[in-house]
């Protein structure tokens, strides 16, 4: 008896231990996971500090207006010039370009895909756009340069060995697929009850898509165009390859331009000296592609949720 | 008495269906675009590569001879890369995922971490290059070394994974939790013994998805000092390393001085989709292996 009493007072001795220890374990786990998920708001702060203490250093030896205003950018030499301009048109009109390939047929693609197309070509067609979707920037750069340049030059005879135009339409390919399935899913989200009442009436399927299913679909489709102009001023390796590096300040599509991010390319292969005001412009010009990105990013954010009509 | 007017609807009639026909082979047309595009580059990175993929090409190290020139380096520096994507990859995007699906209360806090997560997404990928190169390059003065490039990636990607391992999460049904919590489990043992094991499947597709994006991704490389043009080959995460799409870039670049090197990027990209579309084939086995729909 007394025996079996010591054997019970043990095993409520061990379970006491194994249950201290869960219990400890309960409430390590998501202080840690806390600390973990924590991360990805430090990874913003640290972008936005890094960004805006070296913008700063940058605004101290270049005046605000100077840098906003200037028209000439001259990074390296006796009198280097840092105006933001050359750099913001190339940018600009670049995803310009990109948008006049990837805002209609991406969109018309989406028409298709989703109120035209058969299941069996739908299943074909969506793997299809998400290889192209999936290929590396620098492939999409490889192909501007040495594919769609030699062939636009001899269309254009004009066109320069680096230009802005042959990336442009190429990165405007890249952003089809993206355009594509957003669209098609805000499409979609329409209710089939509004196709069928507007076919009752004696729509043809254009006038019901058109008139009925597009308007319904605005929203995500306008947002979807948003989340594409930010994709391509964001978009680096292919316009560093095939607009090349000239800091032209014009409007000429047939010329090279550099954008913001191949300048952020190319000054930091050519390891400007910490401190120097050339480093500081690097950070400069990236606050503002970050800047232009986010706001774009939620103005995006903001059409899809303040317009969205529910059903 | 006539309602309407047969031979006027008639009339009408033939122009809108005109239309609808003429707009839906417009829109087939457009389709094609994308498709065929792809063919054509597809088609022309093969034919540049003719002849040039051979053992040589993938067992020689990097040289500026054309015909001994071998990507060994940049393979191998593409896997150092991995060893250190995916294990900080899985470790942050799982436990941000975790924290915001199981305990995470929902209010402000929860949705500034979504919106956070979210944002980042949409920050363009040279961006944290000059993060990377602030934060892990000079500030902890590592070096453009594996560990800092392979650290930069993994912020890169980490809003792929922690999305899809949300989504994964989500997807678990409430009454495998109930009946763990049932059985008198904790909180933390239901996840680790019940929720983890259902989800891991649409979490492992994530995260190769995610490894992918890193895999080509060169801007931020570009942009941490990462050299194309290096011999010796990385032995552990502190050496410095090189990868495919930096070989892919100075090749085309340099292609204007030696042509050749033309037909060397060409073979590095057709290297490079072959590795990408191995990880995504065995992504898509995996999605359609093991996961269950609930």
């Amino acid at each position: 008896m007394e025996k079996s009493i010591g054997q019970v007072r043990k095993m409520i001795e061990e379970n006491k231990k194994t249950a201290s220890l869960t219990n400890v374990v309960e409430k390590v786990i998501p202080k840690t996971l806390f600390v973990i998920a924590v991360i990805s708001i430090l990874t913003t702060l640290g972008i936005l500090v890094t960004l805006l203490s070296e913008t700063v250093a940058f605004f101290k030896e270049i005046s605000f207006i100077e840098f906003f205003t200037g028209t000439v950018l001259k990074p390296l030499g006796q009198n280097a010039q840092f105006g933001v301009l050359p750099l913001l048109t190339g940018t600009l009109i670049s995803s310009a370009i990109a948008m006049v390939v990837a805002i209609p047929i991406g969109l018309m693609t989406a028409v298709y895909l989703s109120e035209y197309a058969s299941e069996k070509v739908r299943k074909v067609v969506k793997p299809i756009l998400e290889i192209l979707a999936g290929i590396p920037t620098i492939v999409y750069g490889f192909f501007a340069l040495t594919f769609v340049t030699p062939i636009l030059r001899s269309l254009i005879p004009s066109l320069e060995p680096t230009n802005i135009l042959s990336p442009g339409i190429v990165m405007g390919i890249m952003i089809i697929p993206m355009v594509a399935s957003l669209s098609e899913d805000a499409l979609g989200a329409v209710p089939n009850s509004m196709r069928e009442g507007a076919l009752a009436l004696g729509a043809t399927k254009l006038e019901v898509t058109w008139k009925v299913i597009v308007p319904a679909a605005i929203s995500g489709i306008v947002a979807s165009f948003v989340l594409a102009i930010s994709r391509a001023i964001g978009e680096t390796m292919i316009v560093t390859i095939a607009s090349g590096s000239s800091k032209n300040f014009t409007f000429d599509i047939t010329q090279s331009m550099q954008t913001m991010t191949a300048y952020i390319v190319e000054v930091t292969g050519g390891d400007a000296p910490a401190g120097s005001t050339l480093y500081y412009s690097l950070y400069a010009v990236a606050m503002t592609l970050f800047v232009f990105t986010l706001v774009m990013n939620l103005i995006a954010q903001y059409i899809s949720r303040k317009f969205r009509e529910e059903y | 008495m006539k309602y309407f007017d047969s031979g006027q609807i008639q009339k009408k009639l033939g122009s809108r269906l005109l239309l609808n026909q003429v707009a839906k082979r417009l829109f087939f047309l457009a389709t094609l675009v994308g498709l065929v595009v792809l063919v054509i580059l597809i088609y022309r990175v093969f034919s540049d590569s003719l002849g040039w993929i051979d053992f040589e090409f993938l067992s020689n190290k990097l040289s500026t001879d054309p015909q001994k020139a071998g990507i060994l380096g940049a393979i191998s520096g593409t896997f150092w890369l991995m060893v250190v994507v995916a294990p900080v990859t899985f470790f942050l995007g799982v436990g941000t995922a975790i924290y915001l699906e199981e305990f995470a209360k929902k209010g402000r806090f929860q949705s500034f971490i979504q919106t956070n997560i979210s944002n980042l997404a949409g920050v363009p990928s040279i961006v944290f290059g000059l993060l990377g190169l602030t934060v892990f390059v000079r500030g902890l003065g590592l070096g453009a070394v594996v560990l800092a490039g392979g650290l930069t990636m993994a912020l890169l990607v980490l809003p792929i994974v922690v999305v899809s391992a949300q989504e994964a999460i989500r997807a678990v049904p409430q009454y495998l939790r109930d009946a763990s919590y049932g059985m008198g489990a904790t909180k933390w043992q239901t996840i680790k013994n019940v929720v983890l094991p259902a989800a891991i499947p649409g979490i492992l597709t994530g995260i190769i998805l995610a490894l992918s994006r890193a895999i080509g991704e060169t801007a931020p490389l570009v942009v941490l000092g990462i050299p194309a043009l290096l011999i010796p080959l990385p032995e552990g995460i502190f050496d410095k390393f090189t990868v495919m799409p930096l070989q892919i870039y100075y090749w085309t670049i340099d292609a204007a001085l030696v042509t050749e090197y033309a037909n060397l990027a060409a073979a590095s990209i057709v290297v490079l989709l072959f590795i990408l579309f191995l990880m995504n084939s065995v992504a898509v086995f995996i999605r359609n292996k093991y996961q269950k729909r609930y």
